[in-house]
């Protein structure tokens, strides 16, 4: 019975789990690109999650490594994106994905 | 009888998922700069599962990088959109619940492999100090640290260029 309570390996791997599904819903469910990035963030967080319970539960510094450069990989990706973003919207005056289909046509 | 870290486990962990979800699906408000602040109170509760499985110093960055640089860069680009816009805007109720099941189906299955996993034998633990952290950054990954600084170099000015008014 200890072992359910104590936080584990897969405890936290089911909170990674769970916070990766809430990212993908929002990025599924919401229309507003900025939001979608969000959902994107949780994901990459999720991600993280993991290879931190990873790294912590095999004594191995690796996965911490890992998500050190996910952290900067990632940084540098919002701004890449935010930046497309304004550019898009100075362009079209919208951030929404369902006014963005000038290539389904 | 339950330990204090694991009770402290537990409280952030509850805390991350429910921000999480008042970040992507929140039912008062539709606003994005609530969703951003949920996400800076997310990210937050997070540092302290890394604090829990001895990550310090993801923990530091974690706050300082993604609390602090992303979320600012979050929060100007939102000011600089039409707020009001998605307040009008309708959800689909159709395309909501189909992407509420295809998310539960994957949500299930990743649970599932989790559960029926050989659960690990804890190990000695590692501390995510700055040190062993920094020895293994300089050593082991110094040609990927040094791409990431070219990355971030090209990222810079790819956003310097994207953002010009007028490309020429």
């Amino acid at each position: 019975m200890s072992d359910m309570i104590q936080a584990g390996l897969q405890h936290y791997l089911i909170v990674s789990v769970l916070l990766f599904s809430l990212g993908l819903f929002g990025v599924l469910a919401r229309r507003n690109l900025i939001v979608i990035y969000m959902g994107l963030e949780l994901m990459l967080n999720a991600a993280n999650l993991a290879l931190v319970a990873f790294s912590h539960f095999n004594a191995n510094l690796n996965g911490q490594v890992m998500v050190f450069f996910i952290i900067t990989v990632a940084a540098a990706e919002v701004a890449v994106g935010l930046a497309l973003i304004v550019a898009l919207y100075r362009k079209r005056s919208t951030a929404h994905v369902e006014d963005l289909t000038s290539l389904k046509y | 009888m339950p330990q204090l870290t694991d009770l402290l486990f537990y409280g952030f962990a509850a805390l991350t998922l429910l921000f999480g979800f008042l970040c992507v699906a929140n039912p008062l408000s539709r606003n994005p700069v609530t969703s951003a602040m949920f996400l800076v109170l997310t990210i937050i509760s997070m540092a302290g599962l890394f604090i829990l499985l001895h990550a310090f110093f993801l923990a530091a960055v974690q706050v300082l990088v993604y609390a602090g640089a992303v979320m600012v860069l979050f929060l100007f680009v939102i000011m600089l959109l039409d707020l009001k816009e998605e307040e009008r805007r309708k959800l689909r109720k159709f395309t909501v619940g189909l992407g509420a099941v295809a998310v539960a189906a994957i949500a299930g299955i990743l649970i599932k492999a989790t559960l029926s996993a050989v659960p690990l034998a804890a190990g000695k633990a590692v501390e995510g100090n700055t040190k062993p952290l920094g020895v293994a950054l300089f050593t082991q990954y110094l040609l990927p640290f040094e791409i990431l600084s070219i990355l971030l170099l090209v990222a810079m000015v790819g956003v310097i260029l994207l953002s010009k008014k007028e490309l020429k």
